[in-house]
């Protein structure tokens, strides 16, 4: 599903230039569950933001759902984002003004989709993660681990193939971090490929597939039994 | 993304400041409602004076002592009331004589105390004759205006305003009184109908007596104006050259007075007041530029507030045209609405000031409502579209980590 092959990318910081990147290869098969780990600065977060589309390699090649992303220009990448790619983040980047209903339904208003099918998918989604009597709170009325839920329904809204996850319960205490968990597990379990990129051992030792980082390279990568469920 | 999408995002982002949102909708309907207040005092003024000339006829003939050299320069002429030789009542004589000519009314105007037994006032005192009525067409209250007699014939009678009728009679019927002007005595004919300001003078306030009587009271032979009619409209440009050929000679062939028709006059005024109204718009859309502007600066404080937010909708696979679209449909709403606001305050001004004056037809012309409301929609999409760009190339990953 996704091919990675001698992925660069550089930064200028001053007059050095940062290596962010170093000859990243990496492929990704339809519902895989993968951590990526590493310290601060180990490029982890770049990676998960050039396999995202928001980022751009300054080298390589980068193969999403038989798509050469190198060729593609802003808007075709930002299709491609919308149809194959779901978000969630640390800080949870909800739209303070606007209901969890109206935020789950934004990618589908951005896919220039009717109210009506808006409205009833993002109601069912947010069903799914347990927020079907939250749908009109706006985030300031929710909990934490509520407005990542509703980060993960918006994620799910447009059925990714997908879901990439940087620290999704560094904002969380354990409990709510828990359930945050288990939600995404299970959609893993219904096909969704799923990346997470964590400084949390615990929570990175729960994928089936464990990829290091040091430096801008990948250190280890690999295959566990994963956590027991 | 829909067009009732975007409408509703930017709604509710300008919702969320509605301080901010309501002083940016003020200055942009302040800018429209002054374009369309300022032109309809403009249009207004100048439908009022076009009336008011169109009121004395169409072939009129207008002559008046006192030369200017300059092309055009006859309404200036009229305004400052250059002098050379006089023109005197044997000069209106001369000027009837010519076959090209109708009605002539020569006039003297000045200024008198009017007294009838203890009361007196000032007024101001018109010499002319009947024919001056049949150009200026005054209404009566009761009796007649002044008597058909030769113009240089005088005659103790006079015909007053509605307000001297007022002042000096009270209730007692004015018509057959005698009324004391200056040294001369003369009867009442007749009361004019309340008619307000015109053009020159305030009807109301007037006394009308015979020119002859006119000049015996002001001490003078000069006229201020003759009025003359041409016999037709075909014959305004004969009757023109006549007079003024009449006139040259009887002055040893000196051209000193001046002939204006009226069309001249409507011409220049029409042009004045058309200057004047598109200076005021001029000045009045500076201020739309003003808020203009002040979208520009409240759009990029708002790009630069909502980068993270920017970030997440390229995350959830926003294009740059959509976020392009999203920011401008924002600058646009705020610069529509308060353009709309400002047309209906422009509106009510204008519709004010009718009522206040209701002899001075105040209304905005079309062009203006539209180059108002045009202006502001414009001035919101140009001064939109660089906080709208700059939001639409923010880098995702630079803008998430705000």
């Amino acid at each position: 599903m996704m091919r990675l092959r001698g992925i660069c990318r550089d930064y200028p910081v001053g007059d050095q230039v940062v290596h962010a990147l170093d000859h990243v290869d990496l492929n990704v098969e339809p519902g895989e569950y993968i951590s990526i780990m590493g310290p601060s600065g180990s490029g982890k977060s770049t990676l998960l933001n050039v396999i995202g589309l928001l980022d751009r390699p300054n080298e390589g090649s980068y193969e999403l759902a038989g798509n050469d992303v190198a060729e593609l220009d802003d808007d075709a990448l930002a299709a491609l984002r919308q149809q194959q790619i779901g978000f969630i983040f640390q800080s949870f980047h909800l739209v303070s003004r606007m209901t969890a209903l109206e935020n789950v339904e934004l990618p589908m208003l951005l896919a220039g989709q009717p109210m009506k099918a808006r409205r009833e998918r993002a109601a069912d989604v947010l069903d799914r993660v347990g927020l079907g009597p939250r749908k009109s709170h706006r985030p300031d009325q929710l909990s934490g681990g509520e407005r990542q839920r509703v980060a993960i329904a918006r994620a799910m809204v447009m059925q990714p193939s997908v879901l990439l996850a940087d620290e999704p319960t560094g904002n969380l205490d354990s409990r709510s971090g828990a359930e945050i968990i288990a939600i995404i597990e299970e959609l893993n379990t219904q096909g969704l490929a799923l990346l997470v990129v964590t400084h949390d051992l615990n929570l990175g030792n729960r994928a089936k597939r464990q990829i290091k980082m040091v430096d801008g390279k990948i250190s280890a990568d690999q295959m566990t039994a994963g956590a027991p469920t | 993304m829909k067009t009732a999408d975007v409408l509703r995002l930017s709604g509710q982002s300008l919702r969320r400041y509605p301080l901010r949102s309501s002083m940016l909708l003020l200055a942009i309907s302040i800018g429209v409602a002054s374009v369309i207040t300022l032109t309809s005092v403009g249009e207004g003024a100048r439908r009022y004076i076009s009336g008011e000339f169109a009121d004395l006829g169409t072939n009129l003939l207008i002559m008046l002592p006192g030369r200017s050299d300059t092309a055009g320069a006859g309404l200036q002429g009229m305004l400052i009331g250059e002098t050379g030789r006089d023109l005197t009542l044997d000069d209106s004589l001369a000027i009837a004589r010519s076959p090209y000519v109708g009605r002539i009314a020569p006039l003297v105007i000045g200024g008198g105390a009017v007294s009838w037994r203890s009361r007196e006032r000032e007024s101001t005192v018109i010499g002319a004759n009947a024919a001056f009525n049949e150009i200026q067409r005054w209404e009566m209250a009761s009796g007649q205006f002044l008597p058909e007699t030769d113009i240089d014939v005088l005659s103790p009678v006079c015909v007053i305003g509605s307000v001297v009728a007022e002042e000096l009679f009270d209730s007692t019927p004015p018509v057959g009184e005698w009324v004391r002007i200056g040294e001369t005595r003369c009867r009442v004919v007749g009361v004019l109908a309340q008619a307000g300001m015109t053009l020159f003078f305030d009807t109301d306030e007037l006394i009308v007596v015979p020119v002859a009587n006119a000049q015996q009271i002001f001490n003078t032979p000069s006229l201020f104006r003759i009025l003359v009619e041409a016999a037709s409209a075909e014959q305004m440009e004969r009757a023109r050259s006549d007079i003024i050929d009449i006139v040259t000679r009887r002055h040893q062939g000196i051209e000193d007075f001046t002939v204006i028709t009226q069309d001249a006059i409507l011409s220049t005024f029409d042009s004045i007041f058309g200057v004047v109204t598109a200076a005021l718009a001029a000045i009045a859309g500076v201020s739309l530029i003003v808020a203009g502007v002040l979208i520009m600066n409240v759009m990029l404080v708002a790009v630069s507030q909502r980068t993270s937010e920017i970030g997440l909708l390229k995350a959830l696979g926003a294009s740059r045209r959509q976020i392009l679209t999203l920011f401008l449909a924002e600058a646009i709403s705020l610069s529509l609405l308060g353009g709309l606001l400002g047309y209906g305050i422009g509106e009510a001004a204008s519709w004010a000031l009718r009522t206040a004056y209701p002899i001075i037809d105040f209304e905005a012309p079309l062009w203006a409502a539209l180059a108002g409301l045009g202006v502001a929609i414009v001035s919101g999409l140009v001064f939109g579209i660089l906080p709208a760009r700059r939001a639409a190339r923010l880098d995702p990953v630079e803008a998430l980590a705000k």
